[in-house]
C-alpha cells in the first residue's frame, strides 16, 4: 500500500500519507472543498480581471490613445511584491474574500491588459489597411481582424495571469481565506510538514492544470491560421 | 489630500527612523534590503550561468530543445510558494531553500532567450563566417554570441524583475528580503509603514537593476542601440520582439510567453 | 468614370503628396498611375476610395462627389488590392475571397459560393479554398488578392503596386492574368507601379507622376514612349524607349519573303538557283508541315554537291520566331538581331513558316510607322 514508505521512511513517507488518509478527501477542510475554494477565487479573479482587462486593452490597441500609459501600468506591475499588494489590500480594507479577490484581480489585470494592447498594435498596418480599404467600419475591423490575430497574445496574457492568480491565491490562506494554501499556513502552524508538502504539491499540480488548460483553449480559440503561422514561422 | 500627505510623511518618518539600527546589524530596512539584494542577483547570476551552456547545447544539437522547452514550460507554471515549501526537507532555513527555487525561475526565462538569440544569426551572414574559414568555436564566439546578446539582455531583464518582485514570497518561510519587512513588521502588526516601504524598495530595486541591465548591453552591443536592442532578425517573432523591445522595460514577457506556447504547442 | 478636379493633399508639416491633380479616369479601361516614390501615385489611388483625403479639390465618381458617400459603403462598391496582397492570416482563402460579400450581408453560403467562382475565375485550384494564406505562395496570394476584391463584382478596381512584391517570372503571369481578366470583365481600374514597364504592359492610358505630386503627363502608352513631354518624363521610361514602343505596332503589315523559302527534301541545285537570281546570301529550310528547320547559306550552296537534298545540309539554327498574326514589331525586331541570319522567321498560329523579313526590311518598317 504505502509505497513510498517502503523506500524512504522520511518526507515522503508522510507526504504519503497524508494523502491516502480518507479523512483528507471528506468534509469542509478535505482536498476537493479547498481545490474547489482554490479554483473559485482563481476563476472570479481571472474572469473579472478579464472582463476589465481585454476591452480596454482592445480600446487602447483600437484607438491608441493611451498605450504608453499601459504599458507602463504593466511594467511597473510587473515590478510589484506580490505579497504586499495583497497584504496591503486586505490591511486596508479588512479580512474577507472581497479583498482577496481584489488584490487577485488587481494583479491579473496588468498582463492581460498589455498582452491585448500589444496584440491589437501589433495586427500589421497592411491588414488594417486591408480591412479599411474593403469598407470595414472601426468595429467591424476590431472584430473581424484585430481581436482574432490578437487572440493568442490575449490568451497568453490570460494564462501569464492566471498562473499568477493561482500562486497567490495560495497566499491569500494567510489572510484567512479557504484554498489550497490552507494546508500551508495550517501546516506551518502546526509544524506539519506533511500538511505543507501536500498542499504545495496540490498547488503545484493546479498551476500546471491551468497552463494545460490554456494550451488546450489556444486549440479551440486560436485560428489554425494563426496557429500555423507562428509555427512556420519559428 | 493633507490626509494623504500626512499619511505619505507618516511612511518616509518610519523609513527614516528605521533605516538601520548601530551595533543591531539584523535589524532595521537595510539589512533587508541587502538581504533582498543577494537573494535576488544570485539566482540571477546562477540562472545565466547555467541557461548558457544549456543554451547552447540546445542551439547546437536541436532534437534537445524541444523536451527542454516542454520542461522549462511546466516550471513557468508552478508557483513559488509551492516550491519553496517542497525545498524545505532538503534545504532547511537556508537561503538555498530560496536560490535555486529562483535560479529555476531564471533559466526558464532566459533558456529561450538564449537559444533564439543564438538561432537569430541570420543563414547569410552564418555562411559567410563560414566561407571566410570560421570554424564552428570561432563562429559561436566572434559571430553568434554578440548577435545574442541584446536577445539574452532583454531575457535577463525579464527574468531579473520578477526575481526581485518574487523574493519577497520567501518571507513565508523566514527569509525573503524586503519579504520580511512586509510581513513580519507590516502584516502581522497590522502597520501599512512597512508593507508600503516594503513594495516601493522592491520597485525601485527592481528599476535599477533593469537600468543597470540596459546600460550594460549598450556598453557591449553599442551597433544595436538605433532600434532599441534586440538585434537583428527577420519574420514575425524578430518583429513581434523588436515592438516588445520598444515598449520599454521587460515587457519582453509577453515575447518570451508566446516563444514558450507556440514551442510546446505546435512540436 | 473617375474625375479627379484640383485634388490635393498637404500634410500639417508642408509635405507635399498630391500638389493638385486634374485627371479622368475611363470607365472599362486600365489606367496606370506610375512615378518615383514620393510622386503621389499610391495617395492619389488612395483618394477614390477615401482611404486618403483631399485637403481641397473633388473626386467624383460618374460625376458625383464621393464625400457625399459613406466611406464604409463606397469602399464596399471599389475593390482594392495591395501589396502583399493583405490576406487575414486568421481566414481561410475561401472565406478571405467571401470578405466584401459577407459585409454587405450575403448570406454565407452565397458568398462563399461567390468566393469559389472568383478562384476559378483567378486561376486557383478549388481545393486551396480551405488552405491559410501563408500556406501559399507569394503569387498564389495575390491571385486570392484579387480574387477577394472582385468578390462584390464592384465596377472600380484600386490596385496599389500588387505585383511589386514577387518575383519577375511570377510578375510576368500574374500581369498576363490581369490582362486576361480585364478583356473578360471590363473593370475600370486604377493601377499603382513604379514599373514603367509593368505600366506600358498593362495600361490603356499612363499618368506619369514626378516627385512632389505633380503630373507629369497622362497618356496613352505609345504616346508616351513616342512623345515625351520633358527631361523627367523621358529619363523616367528610360534608354530603349524607340524599342519598346515597337511592341505597339503589329507585325502583321510586314511584307515577309517567302521565295526563299525550302522543303527539306528540295535539292540543293533549286535553292542554289533561287539564291543565285535573288542574290539573298541565305535560304531557310523548313519541313514538309513548314515548320522551320534552319538557315543554309549562299555559300554552303554553292559547295555542296548536286543532287544531295537540303535536309541533309549543316543548317544553322533559326532562332526565334515571331508570331505574324499577333506579335509586335518588336518582337520582330528582337527574332531579326537573334539570328545567324540576320532575319526574323515569321509563323502562323500553328508554327508553319509565312516567311521572313532581314534587317534591312525591318528597318524601313520601323521607319515608316514612326512618322
Amino acid at each position: 500500500m504505502d509505497i513510498l514508505c517502503a523506500i524512504d521512511t522520511g518526507v515522503l513517507c508522510g507526504v504519503e500519507q497524508w494523502f491516502t488518509d480518507p479523512a483528507q478527501w471528506t468534509g469542509p477542510a478535505g482536498i476537493p472543498v479547498r481545490l474547489a475554494e482554490h479554483a473559485y477565487y482563481s476563476v472570479v479573479a481571472l474572469l473579472v480581471a478579464t472582463a476589465i482587462a481585454v476591452p480596454l486593452g482592445l480600446l487602447t490597441g483600437h484607438t491608441g490613445v493611451g498605450g504608453f500609459l499601459t504599458t507602463s501600468l504593466a511594467n511597473f506591475a510587473r515590478a510589484l511584491p506580490t505579497i504586499g499588494v495583497l497584504f496591503l489590500i486586505v490591511l486596508l480594507a479588512g479580512i474577507g474574500l472581497v479583498p482577496v479577490l481584489c488584490a487577485l484581480v488587481a494583479l491579473a489585470v496588468p498582463p492581460i491588459l498589455v498582452n491585448t494592447h500589444e496584440g491589437v498594435r501589433g495586427v500589421e498596418p497592411r491588414l488594417r489597411d486591408a480591412a479599411l480599404g474593403m469598407g470595414m467600419r472601426g468595429r467591424e475591423v476590431l472584430f473581424r481582424l484585430e481581436l482574432p490575430v490578437a487572440a493568442p497574445l490575449v490568451l497568453i496574457g490570460m494564462r501569464t495571469a492566471a498562473v499568477q492568480v493561482v500562486a497567490t491565491a495560495t497566499i491569500a490562506a494567510y489572510v484567512g481565506v479557504g484554498g489550497l494554501g490552507r494546508y500551508i499556513v495550517d501546516g506551518q502552524a502546526r509544524q506539519d510538514l506533511s500538511m505543507m508538502l501536500g498542499g504545495s504539491i496540490l498547488v503545484v499540480l493546479l498551476a500546471v492544470a491551468t497552463t494545460l488548460l490554456f494550451a488546450g483553449l489556444r486549440r479551440v480559440l486560436v485560428a489554425p491560421g494563426l496557429r500555423a503561422e507562428a509555427a512556420s514561422a519559428r | 489630500m493633507n490626509a494623504a500627505w500626512d499619511w505619505a510623511a507618516g511612511v518616509l518618518d518610519w523609513a527614516v527612523a528605521n533605516w538601520s539600527y548601530p551595533g543591531e546589524p539584523d535589524r532595521g530596512i537595510l539589512p533587508r534590503l541587502l538581504e533582498h539584494m543577494r537573494l535576488s542577483y544570485a539566482p540571477i547570476l546562477l540562472g545565466l550561468l547555467v541557461a548558457l551552456p544549456l543554451g547552447l547545447a540546445c542551439a547546437r544539437w536541436k532534437r534537445l530543445y524541444p523536451p527542454v522547452l516542454t520542461g522549462v514550460n511546466v516550471l513557468y507554471a508552478v508557483p513559488s510558494i509551492a516550491l519553496f515549501f517542497l525545498m524545505l526537507p532538503y534545504t532547511g532555513f537556508s537561503d538555498w531553500t530560496a536560490i535555486v527555487p529562483l535560479t529555476v525561475y531564471t533559466l526558464v526565462i532566459l533558456l529561450p532567450n538564449v537559444v533564439d538569440g543564438l538561432r537569430q544569426v541570420p543563414e547569410h551572414v552564418r555562411q559567410a563566417a563560414v566561407a571566410m574559414g570560421f570554424g564552428p568555436l570561432r563562429r559561436l564566439v566572434f559571430v553568434e554570441t554578440p548577435v545574442a546578446v541584446p536577445v539574452i539582455i532583454a531575457g535577463l531583464r525579464v527574468a531579473s524583475v520578477a526575481t526581485i518582485s518574487m523574493v519577497s514570497v520567501a518571507s513565508l518561510i523566514g527569509l525573503g528580503g524586503l519579504g520580511r519587512l512586509i510581513l513580519s513588521e507590516g502584516f502581522r502588526r497590522q502597520f501599512d509603514a512597512p508593507i508600503v516601504v516594503g513594495i516601493v524598495l522592491t520597485v525601485l530595486l527592481a528599476f535599477v537593476t533593469d537600468a543597470v541591465l540596459v546600460l550594460a548591453q549598450r556598453l557591449l552591443t553599442p551597433w544595436a542601440r538605433r532600434d532599441g536592442g534586440v538585434g537583428g532578425g527577420r519574420g514575425i517573432r524578430a518583429r513581434r520582439r523588436r515592438r516588445r523591445a520598444a515598449a520599454a522595460v521587460p515587457a519582453e514577457d509577453a515575447a518570451v510567453a508566446a516563444d514558450l506556447t507556440t514551442t510546446a504547442g505546435e512540436r | 468614370m473617375i474625375t479627379f478636379e484640383g485634388a490635393a493633399k498637404h500634410y500639417p508639416d508642408g509635405t507635399v503628396a498630391v500638389a493638385g491633380l486634374d485627371l479622368t479616369v475611363e470607365t472599362g479601361r486600365t489606367t496606370v498611375f506610375v512615378g518615383p516614390s514620393g510622386s503621389g501615385k499610391t495617395t492619389s489611388l488612395r483618394m477614390i476610395n477615401r482611404m486618403v483625403e483631399p485637403t481641397s479639390g473633388t473626386v467624383r465618381i460618374d460625376g458625383d462627389d464621393i464625400r457625399g458617400q459613406d466611406p464604409a459603403v463606397l469602399r464596399r462598391s471599389i475593390g482594392y488590392v495591395i501589396q502583399q496582397a493583405g490576406l487575414f492570416p486568421h481566414r481561410t482563402v475561401l472565406d478571405n475571397i467571401a470578405t466584401v460579400p459577407l459585409l454587405l450581408g450575403w448570406r454565407r453560403g452565397r458568398a462563399r459560393a461567390r468566393a469559389a467562382e472568383l478562384m476559378d475565375l483567378v486561376g486557383l485550384e478549388p481545393s486551396q479554398g480551405r488552405r491559410y494564406p501563408h500556406q501559399l505562395s507569394g503569387g498564389q496570394q495575390q491571385r486570392v488578392g484579387v480574387a477577394r476584391a472582385l468578390a462584390a463584382d464592384p465596377p472600380v478596381l484600386l490596385m496599389d503596386e500588387p505585383f511589386s512584391a514577387v518575383d519577375p517570372v511570377v510578375r510576368a503571369s500574374l500581369q498576363d492574368e490581369l490582362l486576361r481578366l480585364q478583356k473578360e470583365l471590363r473593370k475600370t481600374i486604377v493601377f499603382v507601379t513604379h514599373d514603367i514597364d509593368e505600366a506600358v504592359r498593362l495600361g490603356d492610358r499612363i499618368a506619369v507622376f514626378r516627385p512632389g505630386g505633380v503630373l507629369a503627363q497622362y497618356d496613352a502608352p505609345e504616346r508616351l514612349l513616342a512623345a515625351p513631354v520633358d527631361d523627367f518624363v523621358e529619363s523616367f521610361i528610360g534608354y530603349d524607349r524607340g524599342v519598346r514602343r515597337l511592341s505597339f505596332f503589329p507585325a502583321r503589315n510586314l511584307t515577309l519573303d517567302d521565295g526563299g523559302v525550302f522543303e527539306e527534301e528540295d535539292r540543293v541545285e533549286r535553292a542554289r538557283t533561287a539564291v543565285e537570281a535573288t542574290g539573298v546570301p541565305w535560304a531557310l529550310v523548313v519541313a514538309r508541315d513548314r515548320t522551320p528547320l534552319g538557315w543554309v547559306s549562299a555559300r554552303q550552296l554553292a559547295e555542296a554537291p548536286t543532287g544531295v537534298v537540303l535536309g541533309g545540309l549543316d543548317l544553322a539554327p533559326y532562332g526565334h520566331t515571331f508570331n505574324v498574326a499577333t506579335d509586335s514589331l518588336r518582337a520582330a525586331l528582337d527574332a531579326a538581331v537573334l539570328s545567324p541570319a540576320g532575319r526574323a522567321v515569321g509563323v502562323d498560329e500553328d508554327g508553319c513558316v509565312v516567311g521572313f523579313v532581314s534587317q534591312d526590311d525591318l528597318g524601313a518598317a520601323i521607319w515608316s510607322v514612326s512618322e
